[in-house]
């Protein structure tokens, strides 16, 4: 299939306020006119289905917390769904028995969201409804409790409910996204390790140096991420609590202390070593500190993905010439196996949530692209379309991934859908954004 | 760290193109290096102020000025995805030999880089392989392997921006930074 991109269209003026990220950095660092950074949508996509989302009742029209606002920028963001402009919606109805279906059928709508926002005793009812506009079938309705901080969060969780009821996939927009944010121009930059809500709102720093920060990863249970960062003059890998901002050096041993990954239980970490002088594969046990080593090649061994049961983990290394992709038991000297043969370079390999394929940076016609890599067929689908996308990073949901891409010598960020058909690209105002890595579900959002 | 030697030496690095102590220098004063491979020309040093040897502790005079003549020559640029020492930078490393044996007491910390194609951590590998090999140079040449220290960045500080390949032929190499 052909997919073809299409400029996001200027009329979209309505919820352009809601379509943009806005990255507002806490405290001093915002008197920096390099902390503020903004992305926006530049690139739709042209199949996407079209929906529409009416303002919820008992709420003015604009400001963060405007739920239809969220729940639309949301859908638009997965790639799949096309909200109506807000100017065009032809009538407000915020109950069922208010609406007229020839109204969104003119309109070329293939569903309707409709909800409201009401005071009650502990806090705020969020209510909504979808419809399917054709039939004039509700399809879903539901009744949240939440506080008026609280409103951004429902309306995700709203859009999750959507997302899963027209896809049958569940939705990720409750998730989060940690990425490095860097400013300044060599050799004097400044390096911030982030987090924000996956549609880019409430960034905040969890940490930042003017060394080095980079491959951060999140715990399977969300709530520690790992990292890489040169404060000491060398590579160290760190583990930070993020509700705390409690942190812990796990690994700083002679030369390098890289790629951390986590093993599916949260206990061990998969990192890279040098301490013979050249990169190979470990695996650190948390509580233990015991250390047990995977591979002892003379190449460079890096970029461990733990297999979905744990038993093997998936790497980069150039042991045949070139970085390709392989596969090892995480116990000590098991024989590693090569996985991908085509391309002349495919790395960092990061596996799907349904275990089933992994996507990894390849060289695709002499430019660096994100793809998949299916476990099974062994095919290789490349998903982008840049000359530099890298760091690629699954939605909890599997549909979706994030990467880093280059906007002329801008590092940005960028979505893909798995299958490649819908792109969304990000561009930034300042700033080099890089290293996009998708949370997992929230325990409580499953 | 000897933080006073390492202002001294970033004051007399007249030559230094790309300067490996970033915190020492202030953002105004950086430039961008040269597109030329190889050859350094004058960048921070001359911008910072006058060097004085009045921080270089108890060094000699002429382990000082060894080293001053050492600061125009402190880096080796690399090909794509290798890590071979070209035919150019031979007379390189074998000048840092030369003062790293003349003075055994002398360390050398050797900061390996890559430029920004491929992925992050998989770059650090070819950075560390890249001061692995001066290193292993140095070490043929009579050096210490206690004089010496590595680190890889990676892409992570590149000397020069720029997606093309002069910025490429810039950010791929090894610095060496005198740490005594």
């Amino acid at each position: 299939m052909t997919f073809q991109r299409a400029r996001a269209r200027p009329a979209r003026i309505g919820l352009a306020p809601a379509f943009a990220w806005f990255f507002v950095l806490a405290g001093s660092l915002a008197t920096s006119a390099h902390a503020q950074l903004r992305l926006d949508i530049t690139q739709g996509v042209r199949d996407a289905v079209p929906i529409a989302v009416v303002p919820f009742g008992g709420q003015a029209e604009g400001g963060p917390n405007d739920v239809g606002s969220v729940v639309a920028a949301d859908l638009q963001l997965s790639g799949r769904f096309t909200p109506l402009e807000r100017r065009d919606l032809v009538a407000r109805p915020t109950r069922g028995a208010q609406v007229r279906f020839e109204d969104w059928r003119l309109l070329k709508s293939d569903f309707l969201v409709i909800g409201s926002v009401a005071p009650e005793a502990s806090g705020l009812a969020v209510e909504f409804e979808l419809f399917n506009v054709r039939t004039g079938q509700q399809l879903l309705t539901q009744r949240l409790v939440t506080s008026e901080r609280g409103l951004r969060a429902a309306a995700h969780r709203i859009a999750d409910l959507i997302f899963e009821r027209l896809t049958g996939i569940p939705g990720a927009f409750s998730t989060r996204v940690a990425y490095v944010a860097v400013d300044g121009r060599p050799p004097s930059q400044r390096y911030r390790l982030m987090i924000a809500d996956a549609d880019g709102y409430g960034p905040r720093v969890v940490t930042e140096s003017s060394e080095p920060i980079m491959s951060p990863a999140w715990s399977p249970d969300g709530q520690n991420l790992a990292y890489v960062s040169f404060e000491g003059k060398a590579s160290a890998i760190y583990v930070q609590r993020l509700a705390t901002g409690d942190r812990r050096r796990v690994s700083a041993r002679a030369g390098i202390n890289g790629a951390p990954a986590w093993s599916p239980d949260g206990r061990k970490l998969a990192l890279t070593l040098s301490r013979d002088g050249n990169l190979d594969l470990y695996v650190l046990d948390l509580a233990t500190q015991g250390l047990t080593r995977l591979t002892s090649d003379s190449a460079i061994d890096t970029e461990p993905e733990w297999s979905r049961d744990g038993a093997s983990v998936y790497f980069t290394s150039d042991r045949a010439g070139s970085a390709q992709v392989y596969r090892v038991g995480a116990g000590s000297g098991q024989e590693a196996q090569r996985l991908t043969f085509t391309n002349g370079y495919n790395a960092r390999p990061r596996l799907s949530p349904d275990g089933e394929s992994l996507a990894l940076v390849t060289l695709d016609r002499g430019a660096y692209r994100i793809a998949t890599y299916d476990l099974k067929t062994r095919n290789v689908h490349v998903l982008t379309d840049g000359r530099q996308d890298e760091a690629p990073s699954f939605a909890p949901n599997g549909a979706t991934l994030i990467y880093a891409t280059r906007a002329g010598a801008k590092g940005t960020l960028a979505m893909v859908s798995a299958d490649g058909r819908f792109q969304q690209r990000l561009s930034s105002d300042t700033g080099d954004v890089r290293e996009p890595v998708w949370s997992p579900f929230r325990p409580a959002e499953r | 760290m000897k933080w006073t030697h390492a202002v001294a030496f970033a004051l007399l690095a007249v030559g230094l193109a790309s300067c490996s102590k970033p915190k020492q220098v202030q953002p105004e004063t950086t430039t961008q290096a040269p597109v030329d491979s190889g050859a350094q020309t004058s960048g921070l040093g001359n911008e910072t102020g006058p060097a004085t040897g009045a921080t270089a502790g108890a060094m000699s005079a002429a382990q000082q000025q060894a080293l001053a003549a050492l600061q125009s020559r402190n880096i080796v640029y690399f090909e794509y995805d290798s890590s071979e020492i070209r035919a150019d930078y031979v007379s390189v490393v074998a000048a840092h030999a030369a003062y790293l044996t003349k003075y055994p007491t002398a360390r050398v910390r050797l900061e390996g880089h890559a430029d920004e194609r491929g992925s992050r951590e998989y770059n650090i590998g070819l950075g560390e392989r890249r001061a692995q090999t001066v290193r292993k140079a140095l070490m043929l040449q009579g050096v210490a392997e206690s004089q010496i220290t590595t680190v890889s960045y990676g892409e992570e500080r590149p000397a020069v921006e720029g997606s093309d390949e002069p910025a490429y032929a810039q950010n791929r190499r090894v610095e060496f930074a005198q740490v005594q």
